[in-house]
């Protein structure tokens, strides 16, 4: 049954994915990205990660995309130019043989990191699927980091405003 | 109970077609789309990991890496309205001035 579960989702992540690189319109690609991250908050609810599979839906599918979503929708540029002319007939075949060899070799390395590295039992699902868990390491071994965060959040927020305001013009 | 391994062939996958996406597309928001998928490969190799090590680690670093990830959209975003403000395209190839 889990297995079932696990096949629809992840199919669905990976196919949503392929047509968010095979998209000519660029609108279609944001949308298939929010299939594609939907089928992945599944995924999470699998893994006993409700809390994981929430913000995955809020803060990727509802923020970030909403973000992409406006922009594309502001610059009005919905296709883009054929890459033949700029790179030569060959530039097709040579990327996608690259990031095949790529793809193969990191799940040769993630396979391995699999047999070897964890013991491959479940775990109890309570230690792993509470927020409270999740809260107290949060705000305890990495309150730091969380800090860090927020430091991060602000200067990127004004970074942004900075980057895409309207230039100064000089007298 | 799906194996470990299941999830780390996906997330492989996932970061395969996100590389195979800034290879080849020639606009600058898909190529950020693309980087966001490879940013999902990698959330769920550390959930899984979490999930089958027993601890919470796995899933408030994905909490961290989403943070980043919104930072980043953010930023990048800016920057591709600045640039479509100064060439009025959004084809990397016309933003060559640097290239050696």
């Amino acid at each position: 049954m889990d297995l079932i579960v696990f096949y629809i989702f992840a199919g669905l992540a990976v196919l949503a994915s392929l047509g968010v690189i095979g998209q000519r319109n660029t609108m279609h690609s944001v949308m298939l990205l929010i299939v594609s991250f939907g089928a992945l908050a599944g995924l999470y609810i699998l893994l006993d990660a409700p809390f994981t599979a929430v913000t995955q839906i809020i803060i990727y599918a509802g923020a970030i995309m909403v973000l992409f979503l406006f922009v594309v929708m502001l610059l009005n540029a919905h296709t883009e130019a054929d890459l033949a002319p700029a790179l030569g007939p060959h530039a097709w075949k040579f990327g996608t043989l690259l990031s095949a060899l790529l793809g193969l070799e990191v799940v040769c390395g993630l396979w391995r990191l699999g047999l070897t590295s964890f013991n491959n039992d479940a775990g109890t699902v309570s230690s792993v699927s509470s927020v409270r868990q999740i809260g107290t390491v949060l705000f305890t071994t990495y309150a730091f980091a969380f800090e860090v965060t927020s430091i991060l959040i602000l200067v990127s927020m004004v970074g942004a405003v900075v980057i895409a305001g309207r230039p100064r013009r000089d007298p | 109970m799906v194996s470990l391994n299941h999830f780390l062939v996906l997330s492989g996958i996932l970061f395969s077609i996100g590389t195979a996406g800034v290879f080849l597309r020639r606009n600058l928001i898909t190529i950020l789309l693309s980087i966001e998928i490879m940013l999902n490969a990698v959330n769920v190799t550390f959930v899984a990991a979490g999930r089958y090590s027993g601890t919470v680690d796995g899933q408030i670093i994905t909490f961290f890496v989403m943070t980043v990830a919104a930072a980043e959209a953010a930023v990048g975003l800016a920057l591709v309205i600045a640039l479509f403000r100064h060439r009025e395209t959004l084809s990397p190839e016309a933003f060559t001035s640097l290239k050696w």
